[in-house]
């Protein structure tokens, strides 16, 4: 495609991607500068759903807190809360029974599924194919189901405690799990027939919005954005916390750079997340799921310290400022979707609003999270 | 038909009624055809099926406030989706539904109703410009030169078929077909031109026919996830339901139009089949296309802008110029 | 061993050896219960990994800043992100970068440098890395320090005419 040609100042207008629009995922304003349908300029608005959960960081304390982490990414809320229970059990030195931990990654890589089948409904949608979005929520159910079985709750969740678990799983868990396993890779066959092989699918996503290795690492982008641009990066395997080292399990990487790499790396990454649903349930320890010994107020040394976990959106990072009291001086949530927006903003220009759109698709944003 | 005025008046009321009737019926089809391929119920409240639901929105619809935006043209406001409806209602005149059920027979029928379908595209601008709203009028620019492009492929594979029956009377171009289903224009083995390109045709036609109703995959129109809802965001009530139904009612045309000029009209399949009467056999066809239609808007995601103008400028008006050269040599030469 | 390289070229910014050690506490007069704690220098720490999650720690002045965060970017290190924190009982702000490498050679880096509370300015990083642009402008808006040089420095989550900032320890909602 020809790139547009040199501009007076009046022959632009401004469209506002505003606020209330389809396909934003979210409160999120985009004011485009176009030139007929091409973007000359993008910058991107975000706030409208901020509520502070640093401020409320620093007046909560460290259990009160553990409920804040799931309304920050809805979609995925369980990695936010390991991340969390991490570094507050890193800082304040709590042992974890093993049980607690492989139930820990069982659900985190649940939730991480559930996640990317909305965010691949909502993704086809955007692009016009309507009926995706219904079997990807259909399938979503049924995890839902089994996470609100334990949990209680089938978005929000605030399972994890310092030190573990507050619920055990029983026999009817497992066995829905084991049966959920097949049932989604029948799936995952079925969305690959589906949409994965249509031509109109792939003529709008092959070469749309190259990402080079360069503007990924300057950005601070991670998960599918970085791993769609042949960046070998997941915290996971990189620096492997919690009781991932004893799955065995592969991680996608895509060198296109193009929006249908980050759509391969999603799809393949669900498929290895049943993997390590597999190998935790056959490998799950029986004990208990809280330490014997636990401190009754949880008051970490003074210092800082800092945690990085894998959710289904990438990098999620805690910074722990602790002053030794019970309430922590300063914390700070390093959402992974803050850093693959701001990519938005340069990677657009010179796009029309169709690929830049299914570009914003590709990227699996979710505001509250960029917004905390 | 006599010619008396009160049996003209009574034809082409008919004619409007059954049109209108589609329209509003071919919204409940299509919920609960998009229902079916969702694997979810559909309407099935309002009256037993659903039946009920047309009518109820109707009156939904009638009963809200029709706002129009300051600053927006008020003449040209109203006037679009009355443009969008009365030329799709208009061309039913001359539908022949069978051998004596057409409300008006012309022997320029394939004109008049490409002529009605293009003033269709004029309440497109009219729509998006008098919105005086920024996605109205990115949508309504991409939905006219949409328009613009894929009438010329349809145009030159109804020639083929005109050039192919001789006349432009629908009448005469179904009455061509009659025999069997080779003798249809779409497999014309044993009829008037032995054109084994013709089911091509067919596709073509087909494709255009989707293309000019701003239907899945081509809707860019109304991209609901890009541009809001496009060039018809800024109505509500009454507008937003005539342009709907204005939708259908070229769905409707589209597939009568396919029908009678490449699957033989009233004709039956098979000659020992005509003792079910015509009507019959076109409502059939008529039925099967605009489920096709149905079946693939929920199937496939939408084509880019460039796309879509680079599969009609670069592939299809070849494709058909090419189809109908080879059809005038094979017609001059047996 | 780029852990071992990137400190060797970290620590070559500071001109005195005052690297890998905490300074003694009761070097010297009153042996006060409640002495108050040396204030860091600024200096290169190595950092227990398994304690507090990082490897390496670097307390810069303001105009060593960009020279770390060169070094850092010629290494190939991302910015994961860029932290405010508000010592108000010593009268500082800080702003601490965290830095990070996509191959499996972990090495974590933080960099700090501390300002004055009154009037705080930092020089931009948005030259080396693009992306600090909006973690900058975060920084800005609660705590509310300048960063010399930055193209756009206006709120990003607060409301673009707030002239407050909320999470300095002294803010009154």
């Amino acid at each position: 495609m020809n790139s547009p040609i040199e501009l007076q100042p009046d022959e632009t207008f401004v469209l506002n991607v505003g606020p209330q629009h389809p396909a934003t995922h979210g409160v999120l304003r985009v004011k485009m500068e176009m030139n007929g349908e091409y973007i000359v300029n993008a910058e991107t608005v975000i706030g409208y759903i901020h509520r502070m959960h640093e401020k409320m960081g620093e007046t909560k304390t460290y259990p009160q807190f553990l409920m804040n982490l799931s309304r920050m990414d809805y979609l995925g809320a369980l990695g936010y809360s390991h991340g969390h229970v991490l570094v507050v059990e890193k800082a304040a030195g709590i042992e974890v029974p093993e049980r607690a931990e492989y139930i820990r990654a069982i659900m985190v890589e649940l939730n991480r599924i559930a996640s990317h089948l909305f965010w691949f409904g909502a993704f086809v949608m955007d692009l016009g194919g309507f009926s995706p979005l219904m079997y990807a929520l259909q399938d979503r159910e049924y995890i839902l189901d089994m996470l609100e079985a334990v949990t209680g709750s089938r978005l929000t969740y605030c399972y994890f405690r310092f030190g573990g678990l507050y619920n055990d799983i029983d026999d009817e868990f497992i066995a829905a799990a084991r049966s959920f396993i097949p049932r989604m890779r029948k799936s995952l066959k079925k969305y690959d027939k589906l949409v994965t092989g249509n031509v109109i699918f792939r003529k709008r996503l092959e070469g749309i919005a190259p990402l080079s290795k360069e503007m990924c690492r300057k950005y601070g982008a991670s998960s599918a954005v970085a791993r769609g641009s042949g960046i070998n990066f997941d915290v996971r395997k990189n620096e492997p916390y919690s009781v991932y080292p004893e799955f065995d399990f592969d991680v996608p990487v895509f060198h296109e750079c193009d929006s249908l790499a980050r759509y391969n790396v999603r799809m393949a990454e669900m498929e290895q997340s049943l993997r390590i649903i597999e190998q935790g349930l056959d490998k799950l320890p029986d004990g208990p799921i809280m330490p014997a010994k636990k401190p009754k107020l949880i008051k970490p040394p003074a210092g800082d310290y800092y945690q990085a976990v894998e959710t289904a959106r990438g990098s999620f990072g805690i910074r722990l400022v602790s002053d030794g009291g019970k309430i922590p001086y300063r914390l700070k949530l390093r959402s992974p979707t803050y850093s693959n927006m701001h990519l938005f903003d340069e990677a657009c220009r010179g796009m029309m609003i169709m690929d830049a759109l299914a570009f914003m698709g590709s990227l699996d944003l979710v505001i509250p999270e960029i917004d905390r | 038909m006599s010619l008396t005025l009160l049996n003209v008046i009574v034809a082409v009321v008919i004619a409007i009624g059954f049109a209108a009737l589609n329209a509003a019926y071919l919204v409940w089809a299509e919920r609960r055809g998009a229902a079916r391929i969702q694997r979810r119920p559909g309407p099935n409240i309002n009256g037993p099926f659903g039946l009920l639901q047309p009518p109820l929105d109707g009156i939904k619809l009638m009963a809200k406030q029709l706002t129009i935006p300051g600053g927006a043209d008020k003449v040209l406001f109203i006037a679009a989706p009355v443009l969008a409806m009365f030329p799709a209602i208009m061309s039913f005149v001359t539908i022949p539904f069978s051998e004596s059920i057409v409300a008006k027979n012309m022997n320029v029928g394939v004109l008049m109703i490409f002529a009605f379908a293009s003033m269709g595209g004029m309440s497109l601008v009219f729509a998006g410009w008098s919105s005086r709203n920024k996605y109205a009028m990115m949508s309504s620019v991409r939905a006219v030169s949409q328009a613009v492009a894929y009438e010329i492929p349809m145009l030159i594979t109804t020639i083929t078929v005109v050039m192919i029956a001789g006349s432009m009377d629908l009448m005469e171009i179904v009455h061509q077909q009659a025999g069997s289903i080779l003798h249809w224009n779409i497999f014309p083995l044993l009829g008037n031109s032995h054109n084994i390109l013709m089911p091509m045709s067919f596709l073509i036609f087909f494709t255009c026919t989707l293309a000019e109703t701003n239907r899945a995959p081509f809707d860019l129109g109304e991209a609901e996830s890009e541009l809001v809802a496009g060039f018809h965001t800024e109505y509500g009530s009454m507008g937003f339901g005539l342009f709907f139904m204005g939708e259908y009612a070229n769905i409707v045309i589209g597939s009568c139009m396919t029908t009678v000029l490449f699957l033989g009209g009233w004709n039956a399949p098979l000659p020992f089949l005509s003792f079910i009467p015509g009507v019959f056999w076109f409502l059939l066809k008529l039925y099967l296309l605009i489920a096709t239609f149905i079946w693939i808007r929920w199937t496939f995601p939408r084509t880019t802008i460039y796309g879509l103008l680079n599969l009609s400028w670069k592939i299809l008006i070849p494709l058909s110029l090419f189809n109908l050269l080879f059809t005038a040599g094979l017609i001059k030469v047996f | 061993m780029i852990c071992e390289k990137t400190k060797l070229a970290l620590q070559n910014l500071f001109p005195a050896p005052v690297a890998e050690e905490v300074p003694a506490e009761d070097t010297g007069e009153e042996k006060d219960k409640k002495a108050p704690k040396q204030p860091r220098l600024n200096g290169l720490l190595e950092c227990d990994y398994a304690v507090h999650g990082y490897h390496l720690d670097a307390q810069v002045a303001p105009d060593q800043l960009l020279n770390a965060v060169t070094i850092l970017d010629e290494s190939e290190f991302f910015l994961e992100s860029i932290t405010g924190v508000d010592w108000i009982k010593d009268n500082q702000l800080e702003v601490v970068y965290d830095f990070c490498r996509y191959d499996f050679d972990l090495c974590r880096v933080v960099i700090r440098t501390r300002v004055d509370r009154e009037k705080p300015s930092v020089p931009t990083i948005t030259g080396i890395f693009a992306g600090a642009n909006w973690h900058e402008r975060e920084t800005h808006e609660f705590f509310g320090i300048k960063f010399a040089g930055h193209p756009h420095l206006v709120p990003l989550l607060l409301p673009e005419d707030a002239d407050f900032h909320p999470l300095l320890k002294d803010f009154k909602a």
